[in-house]
């Protein structure tokens, strides 16, 4: 009988396919099933990207990466379109840096994007988010719950209309801060089906009054939140946060450059998560998963996120 | 998936409403009295969530029984087809006709939107405000909202009435005695006229039956030529008929003006063996009623139709989907569907040819984006009506993920009409880019507002003379509803095709035609489709969600004064380019082209 060394069989793969796509006149080809979004990224090309999450089904909510594609009418996201042989994309015509501009001055007008790591972008593209005037009043806590589909409220046009309402804070380890939100899924989908199966949050409500929200708006500890906190892992923009980090940026004691990033793996159970830990002042302040890890792609579970603060418990 | 639940209970009456569309549930793992059987069997998996499609249906059996929906009739509903009840909140508090909040057993929707504002409504609604008090007042038994365009333009004013355990109703023209009976609980039970003054002409081809057959009865349908074009199809072969409607080169009349022979050939040539059929019914353009005046004159029409695009196609499953604000045409479209299944012109074996085809109606809630056809999939999949990005198109992945084709229903109101004519025939009888027949809807200051039947090619003049002309001295013409432009008076001799009015940076749209004289409020007329587009934007992308806000607020200050146009381009710039879909693309349009002509000044 003849054996087989399985051992040193390799796993013929079918060939990949490249196709050749040209951005902004330079050609680049890639695997085929690659988005222009890693097509520019391949090319060098710096996009903008708000909603996009590299462990995530891509949205292509926020409009912030749009590029022209030539035989388009209308420009396309590249986080999500698919390179096509043949396409030739420009990231950088007027009419995609007047999207861009608008787009970022529709959300700084609308929202704080304080925490998104926007401003050179903004910057880049001059966009004034103070051009529609000044903000509005904003919200009372749970107003922006109530509100109902299609029921028009008249505007006199003197401030701009903005989706600020006070934090929402109903449990020790998380804390929301729908000012900040700006609506790109992300949380949503990193509770259901791209992580935890929880769907604990979905969008809730229409148009400017779109927001996140459990079942009847209910606190996070009645709802069917596991406080795995992954939602917290993939916003971009600050809108949700560890309670710890919360709390020392209203001290204004947070301070990221003083902070170190050490490398371990979560000890509670088997599955060897990779986590960092973010130290400051030789005191752990948060906790996160690397997004490239093979086992977590980024996401926890509440022991790995939360469950730490024992190890700088002081006996007295 | 482990789903957790609320702890609410559902009355006994919210149960009833909810076991009454989806039956009885088996066991208490959908919802049931939980029995020692429960622990030996799980039934959840892809079994229960492959029901997540009657979510809308279920939650519209709450509202119309019960009046709104509560926490613990969603739960209910989330037991019943496990849903998490995040989503299914979601999902309810999407639709303008949904409430999760507890409201009055009666509540009246009132129209004022552009086509009524040019007939003369907002007198009505201040008559309203004087006697019932302001909209949105939800002390006592009733209450009246005001409400977007509902498809009675004909008749210059309509309201919508929603009552507890009551039928929905219309009243059309709706004076504000009518509305302020209808809050007392007097809910006419005539329905409105059809809106169609050419009714019984000669001549007609789209609209030869209507207000000439009886719309309940099968047998006049077809003694009326109804159900000659199946039987020829049947014969024909699919590919015969595929070609047919291939060669009529008809487009697609909901607005996009798509060739519906390509649609058809792309999900026809799909290797997929599930396929299905989708009316687009969810007419809610601003000004736009043809497709209510089909269903509602000739309803056995758009269920041949749709019979004979299922057989071209390979389709065996067709979802009609209709606005929730057309109760006459949904139920005259019902009986349709039951008695075509009775007569074998439905079911198992359509025509004794073995061939398999039946069509379910699911309603509409309130949301004008769902007639964007990836929407109205994601509305009848029972999650939110947004949009999905595209490619792929709905002839490669569609409804349930499987190739469909979506035809507006004056599209297939025209498959008869191709089968029993020839395609060649159909395309002979056009303009070339613009074939056959075109329905438009005259509303506004006309003297006999409704929809006209005329050849393409017909002059905007020809047609409001048609209309019985102008109410006073003519100021402007808003073609194509909201999402539409307005066109230059100069122009009234252009012929209404779709090439022609391309050429003139307008559209034909969905055919809505309203007609502005001098005594309009033009600044108000387009601060009202502003307020539309930001009323009816799903939320789900930036430039529309917030852009529509914006533009309505600049609107709001230009009038104060303000010089805003550079802000006002920027936007429409934004909403073109980079909104998801043809909503907020087409959001700014109607606004720019009024600047365009000088509209707004008097």
């Amino acid at each position: 009988m003849t054996t087989f060394d399985t051992t040193t069989w390799t796993r013929i793969e079918p060939p990949a396919r490249k196709v050749k796509v040209s951005i902004d006149g330079e050609d680049v080809i890639v695997t085929e099933g690659a988005t222009v979004l890693d097509a520019c990224r391949q090319a060098g090309v710096d996009t903008p990207t708000l909603c996009y999450g590299d462990t995530l089904t891509p949205v292509n909510a926020c409009r912030v990466c749009v590029v022209e594609v030539e035989g388009s009418r209308a420009l396309v996201p590249a986080c999500s379109r698919e390179a096509e042989g043949g396409m030739e994309i420009s990231t950088d015509s007027n009419r995609v840096r007047k999207s861009r501009q608008l787009v970022l001055e529709l959300l700084g007008s609308s929202v704080n994007l304080k925490l998104a790591g926007m401003k050179h972008w903004m910057d880049r593209y001059d966009a004034d988010a103070g051009r529609f005037g000044p903000p509005g009043e904003p919200a009372g806590a749970g107003e922006r719950d109530q509100a109902q589909p299609g029921h028009h409220h008249d505007v006199d046009g003197a401030t701009a209309a903005t989706v600020t309402e006070p934090p929402r804070i109903d449990n020790a380890l998380y804390m929301r801060d729908y000012a900040k939100c700006i609506l790109c899924y992300k949380c949503v989908e990193a509770c259901g089906e791209d992580a935890q199966n929880t769907f604990a949050i979905a969008v809730a409500g229409r148009g400017f009054e779109a927001r996140i929200s459990t079942e009847f708006a209910v606190e996070l500890p009645d709802s069917a939140c596991v406080f795995c906190g992954n939602c917290i892992g993939v916003c971009p923009t600050g809108a949700l946060m560890p309670m710890t980090e919360w709390t020392m940026r209203q001290a204004g004691t947070w301070n990221e450059e003083e902070q170190t990033i050490t490398r371990t793996v979560c000890s509670f159970c088997g599955v060897g998560c990779n986590l960092e830990l973010h130290v400051q002042d030789n005191k752990v302040v948060k906790a996160t998963s690397p997004e490239d890890h093979s086992v977590t792609s980024g996401h926890l579970c509440i022991k790995g996120r939360f469950g730490w603060e024992h190890i700088q418990s002081v006996d007295d | 998936m482990d789903i957790k639940f609320m702890h609410a209970e559902a009355t006994d009456a919210e149960k009833s409403a909810v076991d009454a569309v989806l039956g009885a549930p088996d066991s208490g793992w959908d919802g049931g009295d939980h029995s020692r059987a429960d622990d030996r069997i799980a039934r959840l998996g892809h079994d229960a969530r492959s029901r997540r499609d009657e979510l809308l249906p279920a939650l519209h059996g709450l509202q119309d029984r019960i009046g709104w929906i509560s926490e613990g009739g969603l739960n209910y509903i989330c037991r019943r087809l496990t849903i998490p009840p995040a989503e299914a909140y979601g999902v309810a508090t999407f639709y303008a006709l949904l409430s999760v909040q507890e409201r009055p057993p009666i509540v009246v929707h009132v129209c004022d939107d552009t086509a009524c504002r040019a007939a003369g409504v907002m007198e009505i609604i201040e008559d309203l405000e004087s006697i019932a008090g302001a909209s949105g007042n939800a002390d006592g038994d009733s209450m009246w909202l005001t409400s977007p365009c509902l498809g009675q333009c004909d008749k210059g004013s309509a309201a919508f009435i929603q009552s507890a355990g009551a039928p929905n109703r219309v009243i059309a023209p709706s004076p504000a005695t009518d509305i302020v009976s209808a809050l007392a609980g007097e809910i006419p039970s005539t329905a409105p006229s059809l809106g169609a003054p050419q009714a019984g002409s000669a001549g007609l081809q789209l609209l030869r039956r209507v207000g000439v057959v009886d719309p309940w009865d099968l047998e006049d349908y077809r003694f009326h030529g109804g159900y000659a074009a199946l039987r020829m199809a049947v014969h024909m072969g699919p590919a015969a008929v595929l070609r047919e409607i291939k060669d009529a080169e008809v487009r697609g009349r909901g607005g996009a003006a798509f060739p519906a022979g390509i649609k058809w050939q792309g999900a026809a040539s799909h290797p997929s063996r599930t396929k299905y059929i989708v009316c687009n019914a969810d007419e809610s353009e601003t000004g736009t009623f043809k497709d209510r005046v089909l269903m509602e004159g000739d309803p056995y029409a758009v269920i041949e139709a749709m019979t004979i695009a299922g057989y071209a196609v390979g389709a065996e499953k067709g979802y009609l989907y209709i606005r929730g604000e057309y109760p006459v045409a949904e139920e005259l479209l019902a009986n349709a569907i039951t008695k075509a299944r009775a007569k074998g012109l439905l079911g198992s074996d359509v025509l004794g040819s073995g061939f398999a085809f039946d069509v379910e109606i699911r309603r509409g809630a309130g949301a004008y984006i769902c007639g964007e056809e990836t929407a109205l999939f994601n509305s009848i999949e029972g999650y939110r009506g947004e949009p999905r990005s595209k490619p792929p198109f709905p002839t490669d992945v569609g409804l349930f993920g499987e190739p469909t084709v979506v035809n507006n229903v004056e599209t297939l109101a025209n498959v008869p009409l191709i089968l029993m004519g020839g395609g060649p025939g159909f395309a002979a009888s056009g303009t070339g880019g613009s074939n056959g027949t075109k329905l438009f809807c005259l509303a506004g200051a006309v003297e006999k507002p409704g929809v006209y039947e005329v050849p393409f090619g017909t002059t905007i003049r020809e047609l409001l003379d048609l209309a019985g002309g102008v109410r006073g001295e003519l100021h402007a013409i808003l073609v194509g509803g909201a999402a539409g432009r307005f066109l230059p008076i100069s122009r009234l001799d252009t012929p209404l095709t779709f090439e022609h009015l391309r050429d003139i940076k307008g559209t034909l749209g969905s055919g809505a035609i309203m007609v502005f004289n001098t005594e309009a409020d033009m600044g108000a007329a387009v601060r009202r489709v502003a307020a539309f587009f930001r009323d009816e934007s799903c939320g789900q992308c930036v430039p529309c969600r917030v852009g529509t806000v914006r533009q309505e607020e600049a609107l709001a200050r230009m009038e104060a004064g303000s010089d805003e146009r550079a802000v006002l381009d920027d936007l429409a710039m934004v909403l073109r380019d980079a909104s998801i879909c043809g909503l907020g693309q087409l959001a700014a349009e109607a606004v720019q082209s009024a600047f365009e002509l000088g509209v707004l000044e008097s």
